[in-house]
């Protein structure tokens, strides 16, 4: 069946949408549809794209507004006669057509302590229970297709990416700060650098992310929670004073 | 064109692509002093490592103390009928372990067993309990957690740019050249040594588990600098990939299923594999479901059920069942857990295979069988390498994982590739570090052959007409798909050369539309050259091997010749520019590691239990 697109084609000095009528079958994604139109229409249509099956969120565009990974996103999803208008993510700086310069992410990660492990138990093991591991897992399954920094106003309408890491690296964060392992401290610059209180938990992330992680409540929030102890718990800070324990 | 306003960079060492391979590969070269570039076609931790599912093969006895590292290697080598050179099947089965320690201390989250430890899975060919695992989600754990230690080592990544050709001085590496896919533009490299960590070339079969990624880069540049292809005709068809719908047909269907429990059933709902277990692996497989579910339950001394049988095995029993007439609606065998373990339990070991089906299929695996069928899958065959450094024949020259050869023999087990990629990402590491250090006078860069390369990529540009590199593409695919598939005859694979000749004719005039920013056709056109090389290596390679194995399957040579036991087919370019394909004869192995892969399981597992 004949279906009509609208994708985005141009590069950073601008652009506009461009219409292209293809053919859809049955059981078809966006990023098919998108493939079959570069092969046969726009042989340059520039989309970012690696596994075809939800595991690398490399694809990640925005699909009648809204932030999607293409390859995940069926074509029946929409009515039979509905125009499917694609547009790369709007946080970052186009580079062309449906591709962006996600490198700022990168920079991000680059920043974070990585994890400081304890020393190991007298047999050469570590030993973590799964129930210790499942929170910490649960973050792990993040594909880094960075739809949650796209949605995230904090970095999206407000572009302010010098004061917020993104709900993607407080996701990062928080798989460090709980990992049973880890000895790091990373409060301080939860606080201050990465700017916990940025988010007002619209939970606009969680929604988005193809992982189903829940971003805000088990990541953000008890990061926030752990930085409110640090600064403004008096009955905490003396008993850390004293005791000398970072938690 | 001026080459000297190309920009040029210099590294002590180049290590090409950026899956489990070449990050293992760069971190340890940082380890090692050297100044380090990690290059890759895409973003950092979106190569296909991220698609391995089911876990990584490690004797590290936690489940089972019985395991042992000569028990891991018989496997592998059984596994490979043979064909593995035997000292890197040991080195891997020896140094697995400890580089599944090395990822828990760098931040990998294992499933973990009642006391705490990594948890281990049984996979198909494996004897006991041995992959380490998260989920059906292990590569990206893997990925992940070389990524984030990575980027705190010191070597520099440079994302989205495409390799084109090596550079060389003499007869030894000096760098190479490559292009900045977001703007066109070319770089100069300029190094001591280079890794190659480029993976296979699923990418020239129509029904793949490989991303665009997978075009055979690492065996098209290696054979043109000089360096030799071996075993290439082993090409690995996992038995599970998704058959419905036609778009994501290929798509990988984890082993991990067959793994928990998952079965297999043709249209008459009968457990076919319990009719293909040959001969080799009768004694140590169940030959009734009773058996194979009580396995399942850990019944002491009940037989593996016949499922999890070596992937060359299953694969071909599926293909008998559909050609028999017994497949599924869409052409496959239904493989089925919903019968065999809760919905629960299924979306806690399986969670991303729930997910894939639900959303690309619309079926619940909780619920419903899956239909699958052979997908291609891994090169068994590859770069061939010394054993030890990883060097290839190019002085200079590196490689591991997929794109190296040797480790697999004629099939690779499942679970064996993610522990390949860090045993030998980190081998050749120390390899391509210690040549460096040694090597007493700097490579200097040829402009002539820099020039050369970037003149043949904007050639595609800059053509008035020519042919549209999308068509020759889905042609080879189809190419290869229907004459050098899974069962393979003299007929069909000459039938197959005679096309790529044809194809290669068309590529000589090959056309990219558009500018040379973050163009995919270009892209597309690029990597034409180096999956017509690899399908004519694979093509060429699988037509003198005159005989079944493994990967390998001839209708017209059935079974397993011993006189093919003894050679390795070896592929070079010859002085005139035609490729060669020779029989050369392997070495003889090491006395002790033969006797260990021969000897009967109880008398291995005797002398185990003896020694500790």
């Amino acid at each position: 069946m004949k279906r009509l697109f609208k994708l985005w084609r141009g590069d950073s000095t601008g652009g506009d949408f461009k219409e292209y009528e293809t053919d859809v079958t049955e059981g078809m994604v966006v990023l098919d549809a998108i493939h079959k139109i570069q092969a046969e229409q726009a042989n340059d249509l520039a989309v970012r794209w690696n596994c075809k099956a939800g595991k690398c969120g490399s694809c990640s565009v925005e699909i009648n507004g809204v932030p999607k990974l293409a390859c995940m996103t069926r074509m029946n999803e929409f009515q039979e006669d509905q125009t499917i208008t694609v547009n790369p993510m709007k946080t970052f700086p186009v580079i062309r057509d449906l591709v962006t310069d996600v490198s700022w992410n990168y920079e991000q990660n680059k920043k974070i302590k990585p994890l400081k492990p304890r020393p190991r138990d007298a047999d050469g093991e570590y030993r973590m229970m799964q129930e210790d591991v499942d929170r910490v897992q649960e973050f792990r399954k993040c594909i880094e297709c960075y739809l949650c920094q796209d949605t995230c106003h904090v970095l999206r309408d407000q572009q302010q990416k010098d004061k917020f890491v993104g709900p993607r690296f407080m996701i990062r964060l928080a798989s460090l700060e709980m990992h049973p392992l880890d000895t790091e401290d990373r409060i301080p610059e939860i606080r201050d650098e990465y700017g916990s209180g940025m988010c007002n938990i619209t939970k606009c992330c969680t929604v988005v992310c193809p992982e189903h992680i829940q971003i805000t409540d088990n990541g953000i929030i008890p990061l926030k929670e752990r930085v409110v102890d640090r600064y403004y718990d008096p009955v905490l800070w003396l008993w850390r004073k004293i005791t000398g324990n970072k938690n | 064109m001026d080459i000297k306003e190309i920009k040029s960079i210099e590294h002590d060492v180049l290590v090409i692509g950026a899956g489990g391979a070449g990050l293992r590969a760069a971190i340890e070269c940082s380890a090692q002093g050297m100044d380090t570039a990690l290059i890759c076609k895409s973003l950092l931790g979106k190569a296909h490592t991220v698609m391995a599912e089911g876990g990584m093969a490690a004797a590290l006895r936690n489940v089972d103390k019985r395991d042992h590292w000569k028990i891991h290697f018989r496997d592998t080598m059984r596994g490979g009928k043979f064909m593995n050179a035997y000292r890197m099947a040991e080195l891997h089965a020896k140094q697995a372990p400890d580089r599944v320690r090395e990822l828990e201390e760098w931040g990998a989250v294992f499933d973990r067993t009642k006391d705490g430890l990594i948890n281990q899975r049984n996979f198909g060919g494996h004897r006991y309990p041995r992959l380490a695992h998260v989920g059906d989600r292990t590569g990206l754990e893997l990925i992940r957690t070389l990524q984030d230690h990575g980027i705190h080592q010191g070597f520099k990544t440079y994302m989205e740019y495409s390799v084109l050709d090596l550079l060389k001085d003499g007869e030894k590496i000096a760098g190479c050249v490559a292009m900045v896919r977001d703007t066109g533009q070319f770089v100069i490299f300029k190094a001591k040594a280079v890794i190659f960590a480029t993976g296979g070339a699923g990418k020239a079969w129509k029904v793949t588990s490989n991303s665009w990624e997978y075009t055979g880069d690492g065996y098209a540049m290696a054979y043109e600098a000089g360096a030799e292809l071996m075993d290439i005709e082993f090409t690995q068809f996992h038995p599970t990939g998704m058959v419905w719908p036609p778009s994501v047909a290929g798509i990988l269907v984890t082993e991990g299923v067959r793994g928990e429990g998952g079965i297999l059933k043709n249209s008459n709902g009968k457990r076919f594999m319990f009719d293909n277990i040959p001969e080799r692996f009768a004694p140590e497989t169940a030959d009734t479901e009773e058996e194979g579910n009580n396995w399942l339950k850990g019944v002491d001394g009940a037989r593996r059920p016949p499922e999890l049988l070596t992937r060359d095995v299953v694969a071909r029993a599926i293909m008998k069942e559909v050609k028999e007439g017994r497949g599924t609606p869409h052409g496959g065998a239904f493989l089925d857990i919903a019968s065999r373990q809760g919905a629960d339990y299924i979306k806690r070991k399986l969670p991303s295979m729930y997910h894939q089906f639900k959303v690309l299929a619309e079926l619940d695996i909780t619920t419903d069988p899956m239909e699958v069928g052979p997908t291609l899958h891994y090169f068994m065959g590859g770069i061939r390498v010394d054993p030890d450094s990883q060097m290839s024949k190019v002085p200079g020259l590196f490689a591991c994982g997929e794109c190296s050869a040797g480790m697999h023999g004629a099939n690779r087990l499942g679970g064996n590739s993610l522990s390949d990629l860090i045993v030998f990402g980190r081998l050749a590491g120390i390899g391509a570090s210690e040549y460096s250090k040694n090597l007493s006078n700097a490579p200097t860069i040829d402009n002539g052959q820099a020039e050369k390369i970037i003149r043949n990529a904007t050639d595609i540009l800059n053509r008035e007409r020519g042919e549209n590199p999308y068509l020759m593409h889905d042609e080879l695919k189809d190419n290869m798909q229907m004459q050098v598939g899974i069962v393979r005859t003299e007929e069909e694979l000459l039938a197959g050369i005679d096309k790529i000749e044809e194809i290669k004719k068309k590529f000589a005039n090959v056309k990219a539309e558009g500018a040379s920013q973050y163009n995919p056709g270009w892209h597309q056109a690029l990597s034409m050259r180096n999956l017509l090389i690899t399908s004519e290596a694979v093509a060429k390679a699988a037509n003198l091997r005159k005989e079944s194995r493994g990967g390998h399957t001839r209708l017209d040579y059935e079974g397993e010749r011993d006189e093919w036991l003894n050679v390795n087919v070896v592929i070079s370019k010859a002085g005139d520019g035609e490729m060669r394909v020779e029989k050369v004869k392997r070495k003889d192995p090491d006395p002790e590691l033969k006797r260990i892969a021969q000897s009967k399981i109880e008398d291995l597992e005797k002398e185990i239990g003896l020694e500790s």
